[in-house]
């Protein structure tokens, strides 16, 4: 064992990763490595260079992993100095450097140099409180075999996955879904109540999967298995603040400020022994990001954009020109609309959750091409618009705030019209619009008041559900579960503070960084890293008045004020484009519409029992006839599918993808009547 | 069939897929969600074929459109005396 001599940057700080397991919660009946074998195998894609496993009485842990260097030190399952503990890891921990100096200072010896091994010691030394010292992306279950306890841990806005289900006495955990199933006695429902959440806020709600009894460890929090018993405790929340605990400064010292922690969140988000890329939209966020590097660390960075075949989502223009401002080594893909219907069915096999969008598929693409490219990781611009106040929803929800106090007034409804100056472009439509905005506005005081009008036009949706599924779903009313679960402090935030809470709670956990993110990145083995998600950029912008955050209808003033000096002015002064993807186009075209037509068939419709098979019907004759269907049409047509393909391939028809055959790298066996270790 | 009923089948078909319990005819279209704002202009177009008539922009408001009861009223001053209809 090596006394740790520390040679950082050099050694496995890479260490992509599905991990497994499985925790007796009262009896002690061992576990088989093939079945912790099984459920690593099926997320082959986030790491098929190495496996490990780890067995006791009492414990399964397993660890898939994609390593590119040092595959000597960093094999996992990784233990402390006595083996009491032992950790299977996914993710990346940034200061894990200072980390490990401070733990050798008290006396820690290491054998590896990975950053997987100071978690282990990190616990050993502070136990659950070692999460306030991480910063990072993370999900990990470390086993103290002494103790008997397991504990099961995920990063504080949720950018890896972490998954667990109980039966018969047992807590099966996995970074995915497909693992727990692997277990072929776990039932593989859908949840009803997942059902009516997706179709309510684009997406389940933190700790809720789409399948009954499978659950999630939400953002920031923990799960411990002592004693018989499972506790699941948060450690951190998204940091806002009342008004008085802002911050007195002016933008320009806030800018200032907001520059250094950035750099720095980028800085140590470039700690890897691998060519780290980036994802240059040609928007505000990513082109910073990219910017920050190309001037301070690494002026040949490899960049990565998205080029979409329809002018209305395409961004190209401002991505040729950030591409020029930085010559850079640039690559793109061509987001056809055949590509996009054609992978939406891969796509889902990776987010394990309908969607009511086809924008993560393009993403699907773009890591292809990154893998191909030869790289792993990716920094990307994700965060910025909810840190920072970049969206529609947050202005929305000043404008409307405003526009409530006097209902009545022209001048105010008005104000409305510069958010959504594409959409009012008809002049035709412009009452029609105003009543849309100013549902809701009767009632300033509801905590959910930024985010009604949206739930409640996705609901809509939910006219195409099923009788019995509706019977299922009975009285249940998911924003009443939100506003139940809302922070004590809650109450003291102004109205733009409140609404980015929601749409980070719900939207940027489970979508964003999920669907989005993590997993159609990790389809291909591609590891994205988020600056704008520090947690000390978050807590700084916390304390941030909102006043600052968007200048009167200005998003992100104080982010654009940060890039000015970097930044081309067409950038820092261009409308915001939300980043979208055709759905009619994509899945009704000559090339998909066959496999939507077998998937929602009335056959089809009526043998999933989700969905009302006359009204599906009379949607798909609808979306064949009109030229451009309305938002909802589009999302009732992409929710429906989606729905019917994750029933498909998890439920009706789940295969693990692979025989498992293959053995793994390293197994500890320290069951009662097997202890052994075999590498 | 009265313009009422009209109104309704096409309501129900195009923005409700058949669900058409909950529609009365003073539920608000707007309030309740039923229609958006490309519904708004497929609805539009849907008067004007069957009716022939011609819409201007600014009769395109709540009070002519945002309801079946409304819509009725507003297509039988539009076919009986175009000029009558609310600005």
């Amino acid at each position: 064992m090596s006394t740790g001599a520390i040679s950082f940057y050099s050694s496995t700080f890479f260490v992509m990763c599905g991990i497994a397991g499985i925790c007796h919660i009262s009896s002690a009946d061992g576990i088989s490595p093939e079945t912790i074998g099984r459920m690593i195998d099926v997320v082959e894609h986030r790491g098929p260079d190495e496996t490990g496993i780890y067995l006791d009485d009492n414990v399964g842990l397993g660890h898939a992993r994609l390593s590119i260097i040092d595959l000597s030190s960093g094999t996992q399952p990784i233990h402390n100095e006595d083996q009491t503990m032992w950790i299977v890891y996914n993710g990346e921990v940034y200061n894990y450097p200072e980390l490990r100096a401070d733990l050798s200072r008290k006396g820690h010896r290491f054998y590896t140099t990975s950053d997987t091994e100071v978690l282990v010691h990190l616990y050993e030394e502070y136990g659950p409180d070692c999460l306030a010292r991480m910063n990072g992306q993370f999900a990990f279950a470390i086993w103290d075999a002494a103790k008997k306890q397991l504990f099961l841990a995920r990063d504080r806005v949720g950018i890896r996955p972490l998954h667990y289900t109980i039966q018969n006495g047992e807590l099966i955990f996995a970074s995915e879904i497909k693992s727990i199933f692997a277990n072929k006695n776990v039932p593989r429902r859908i949840d009803p109540l997942a059902m009516d959440q997706i179709f309510t806020f684009w997406t389940t709600l933190p700790g809720t999967t789409t399948f009954k009894n499978v659950l999630e460890v939400p953002p920031g929090h923990y799960l411990k298995v002592a004693n018989g018993q499972v506790l699941l405790v948060k450690y951190w929340d998204l940091p806002f603040y009342p008004r008085d605990e802002h911050l007195r400064i002016s933008p320009d010292e806030i800018s200032e400020r907001i520059q250094q922690l950035l750099l720095e969140a980028v800085r140590i988000r470039l700690r890897a022994d691998v060519p780290v890329g980036a994802y240059l939209s040609g928007g505000l966020d990513s082109s910073g990001v990219t910017t920050l590097i190309v001037r301070n660390f690494n002026s040949d960075v490899r960049t990565f954009g998205i080029r979409f075949e329809e002018p209305e989502f395409d961004e190209g223009r401002h991505q040729s020109d950030m591409v020029s401002f930085l010559e850079a080594n640039h690559g793109e893909i061509h987001a056809s609309n055949e590509k996009i219907g054609a992978a939406l069915a891969d796509c889902l096999w990776h987010t394990e959750k309908p969607l009511l969008r086809t924008a993560p598929v393009p993403l699907l693409l773009l890591s292809r091409l990154v893998r191909d490219s030869g790289l792993k990781v990716v920094l990307t611009g994700e965060g910025g618009d909810e840190v920072f106040g970049g969206y529609n929803i947050f202005r929305e929800a000043k404008v409307r705030s405003f526009w409530a106090r006097k209902p009545d007034s022209d001048r105010r409804a008005a104000l409305i019209t510069h958010l959504y100056p594409y959409i009012f472009d008809d002049p035709r439509l412009n009452h029609t619009l105003r009543s849309f905005f100013a549902r809701g506005l009767e009632e300033p005081n509801e905590p959910l008041f930024s985010h009604m009008v949206r739930w409640a036009n996705t609901s809509k949706l939910k006219t195409f559900f099923s009788a019995e599924l509706k019977e299922q779903i009975g009285s249940y009313d998911g924003c009443e579960q939100v506003r139940q679960n809302l922070p004590a402090a809650y109450p003291t935030w102004d109205c733009v503070s409140k609404a980015q809470y929601l749409e980070m709670h719900i939207f940027l956990s489970n979508y964003l960084l999920s669907s989005q993110g993590d997993r159609v990145a990790m389809a291909n083995s591609v590891e994205i890293r988020l600056p704008y998600l520090d947690p000390n950029i978050m807590e700084f912008m916390g304390h941030v008045p909102s006043k600052w955050k968007i200048l009167g209808l200005n998003e992100k003033y104080v982010l654009k004020k940060s890039f000015q000096r970097i930044l081309p002015e067409s950038i820092t002064t261009r409308s915001k484009h939300p980043y979208r993807a055709p759905i009619k186009q994509s899945l009704l075209n000559g090339k998909t519409s066959r496999y939507v037509d077998e998937f929602m068939s009335p056959e089809a419709i009526g043998k999933t029992g989700l969905f009302h098979v006359g009204r599906v019907k009379s949607l798909l004759d609808k979306l064949r006839r009109v030229d451009a269907p309305s938002e909802s049409d589009n999302m009732a047509l992409v929710g429906i599918l989606s729905s019917q393909l994750v029933h498909h391939k998890f439920v009706e028809n789940f295969s693990d993808h692979r025989d498992c055959s293959s053995s793994a790298d390293l197994i500890v066996d320290r069951r009662s009547a097997h202890s052994k270790c075999i590498e | 069939m009265d313009y009422l009923e009209s109104v309704r089948s096409f309501v129900v078909a195009n923005f409700l897929f058949g669900d058409g319990e909950q529609l009365d005819k003073e539920t608000s279209f707007m309030e309740k969600g039923i229609i958006d704002s490309t519904g708004i202009l497929e609805l539009v177009m849907f008067l004007e074929q069957t009716y022939g008539i011609k819409i201007e922009d600014d009769e395109l408001v709540p009070e002519n459109l945002d309801s079946l009861a409304s819509v009725a009223r507003f297509i039988e001053r539009k076919v009986n005396c175009d000029t009558t209809a609310e600005p």
